[in-house]
């Protein structure tokens, strides 16, 4: 039986090799923290990192992250990657990739590390700039000094080899995969110290959220009790994902990694029943009670 | 069967030890077999308030590690009746407490005790993760104020997650209250929070509030349990909490401000 499976792959895909039953490319979309640079000073830069991660103490952590260049004022400026680096695992997030900036720039990153990904806005094509003497500088020969610098693993669609009889197949690998969207109930009061996830789908707890408690969602955020705690929905980046809640007494409320914390939640809505919501990506507090 | 009580809070010095003596004190009172063990491994204060310091010749740790029978290491209470206390160890540290350790103990005592209670030492550590690890109940002894207010959450937290029954998935670990320290005046006056602020906070049952109370430091000095100090206020909350823990239903005392001779009595001014 397994056998016929794997037949009826190879003859699928008779111009791939064996290989695909170890490893497979596939095009995806992840969503992904993006860490805008403006200005460079390592240890300034390390403690407002600091200090933005503090608001959410866990939720950050280990997550991979694009450093993007784009709002960098100074483009002549260099940037020490490997100070960021260090500062970064400090903190335990994980840069990944860096996105726009200058050829310089781009190459100091790929020289620690680093991967390139294009700029979805701005900067499209980076300043040619001179960079015969960073180039001598590296010590692989064969940096990509003269060769376009951005190179992507082209996904599957964009790929001319791909004969059309693939494409059911790839209608099956696509990520439309109907996921079955579950429901985290929870009954007992979330205490200080305490993490409640609901991956992949909605949270509902039933009792109250004490501060020092953190509940986190991919999807919608609903508290039968006061929150107190921390909040947050759509943390795998869905800005439709909402918080409600019967009394908004929270730490930090977050959508798709826009938050609010304590300080300015107290402005509005405080201590009533409430919505949480982004619009035009904006968090925007309502009263639930019309 | 025997019931395993731990007294915790997190936060330390709220008053555990004077707790754990007293409500010890009371059910052994009452006619029931009550054994108190100091977990407390290093400091050891519960002999002292129980005046027998100088009768501990073996400790819980010398127990765990084989050194001493438990008939050995129990000492006799001398105020009264079926009350066994079991002491912390001063020398050793805290990894002495090993999880099969106090299980073995606590299996060996259940056989012939009614109550087992366990004075947890201050924090989250080790230590009080071995307190109230086997706990059918837990005291959760809380100050009227903010931080003492979330470390008792936090604890609370701990017990669901990570006790005895929460790991088999048996029936929760029994929750309980206990305000100390409580000053109405400074609650009137804002300082203090009140006891239908902590409730609302923690949201479990209200087992005792007692009062702030010089009674409780003249008891400690004298070395003993402030509820056999029949006259105190403090003495009478305590009385009040363990008919309470036995089931009894009883209102309240001592949540509002004394009469200004009662107090003048009370501080000898
Ligand atoms: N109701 C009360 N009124 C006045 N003083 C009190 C009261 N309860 C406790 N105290 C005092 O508070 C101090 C700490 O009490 P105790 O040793 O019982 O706390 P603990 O929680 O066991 O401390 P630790 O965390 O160090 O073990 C002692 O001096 C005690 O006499
Ligand atoms: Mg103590």
């Amino acid at each position: 039986m397994l056998l016929s499976v794997k037949r009826i792959h190879e003859n699928m895909h008779a111009s791939t090799s064996l290989s695909e039953n170890y490893v497979q490319l596939k095009g995806s979309l992840v969503p992904m923290t993006v860490m805008e640079l403006f200005q460079f000073d390592s240890a300034k830069i390390e403690s407002s990192l600091a200090q933005i991660i503090s608001q959410a103490p866990g939720f950050f952590e280990g997550a991979p992250i694009i450093i993007a260049l784009e709002k960098v004022a100074d483009e002549d400026i260099v940037i020490d990657f490997a100070k960021l680096l260090e500062s970064c695992a400090a903190l335990r997030i994980k840069p990944v990739a860096v996105r726009g900036g200058t050829l310089i720039q781009q190459l100091a990153a790929k020289k620690s590390g680093l991967a390139v990904v294009p700029s979805n806005k701005g900067r499209q094509d980076p300043k040619t700039v001179p960079i015969e003497p960073f180039a001598n500088e590296s010590a692989t020969q064969e940096a990509p000094a003269t060769k376009p610098v951005l190179e992507e693993v082209s996904s599957p669609q964009e790929s001319p080899d791909i004969a059309p009889k693939a494409e059911p197949e790839q209608m099956e690998e696509s990520p439309q995969e109907a996921e079955m969207v579950t429901t985290k109930i929870i009954y007992q009061p979330v205490r200080s110290g305490q993490q409640v996830y609901a991956r992949g789908g909605d949270l509902i707890i039933l009792a109250a959220v004490s501060p020092g408690a953190e509940i986190l969602a991919d999807g919608n955020i609903h508290v039968y009790g006061p929150l107190r705690g921390r909040a947050l929905a759509g943390v795998r980046g869905n800005t439709e994902a909402r918080i409600f809640c019967q009394s908004l007494e929270a730490e930090l409320v977050s959508i798709a990694g826009q938050y609010k914390i304590s300080e300015d939640l107290q402005k509005s809505g405080w201590k009533s029943s409430s919505q949480v919501c982004l619009i035009d990506d904006k968090l925007t507090i309502t009263p639930l009670s019309k | 069967m025997a019931k395993i009580i731990v007294v915790t809070s997190g936060k330390g010095g709220v008053g555990k030890t004077t707790t754990s003596a007293s409500i010890a004190t009371g059910l052994a009172k009452r006619g029931k077999k009550t054994v108190v063990i100091d977990f407390d491994v290093g400091l050891r204060n519960l002999d002292l308030i129980m005046n027998c310091e100088r009768r501990v010749v073996y400790d819980f740790v010398n127990v765990i590690n084989g050194e001493a029978t438990l008939t050995q290491a129990l000492i006799k209470d001398k105020h009264v009746d079926n009350l066994y206390i079991l002491a912390a160890s001063q020398t050793r540290d805290k990894d002495a407490l090993t999880k099969e350790g106090v299980e073995g103990i606590l299996n060996k005592l259940a056989e012939t005790y009614d109550f087992i209670i366990c004075d947890s030492p201050a924090g989250i550590e080790h230590g009080a993760q071995m307190a109230l690890h086997f706990a059918d109940e837990a005291i959760v002894v809380t100050n009227p104020e903010v931080s003492s207010v979330r470390d008792s959450d936090r604890i609370l937290g701990i017990l669901q997650s990570k006790s005895r029954r929460a790991e088999l998935g048996m029936d929760p670990v029994g929750e309980h209250l206990l305000l100390t320290r409580y000053n109405p005046e400074r609650v009137l006056k804002g300082e203090m929070l009140a006891v239908e602020d902590v409730k609302e906070i923690l949201a479990i049952k209200l087992l005792g509030v007692i009062p702030d109370s010089q009674s409780v430091l003249n008891a400690s000095n004298q070395g003993v349990p402030v509820i056999l100090d029949e006259n105190s206020d403090a003495g009478q909350a305590y009385s009040d909490a363990v008919d309470r823990l036995l089931g009894e239903d009883k209102e309240h005392r001592f949540l509002d401000i004394q009469k200004k001779g009662f107090f003048k009595r009370m501080f000898g001014g």
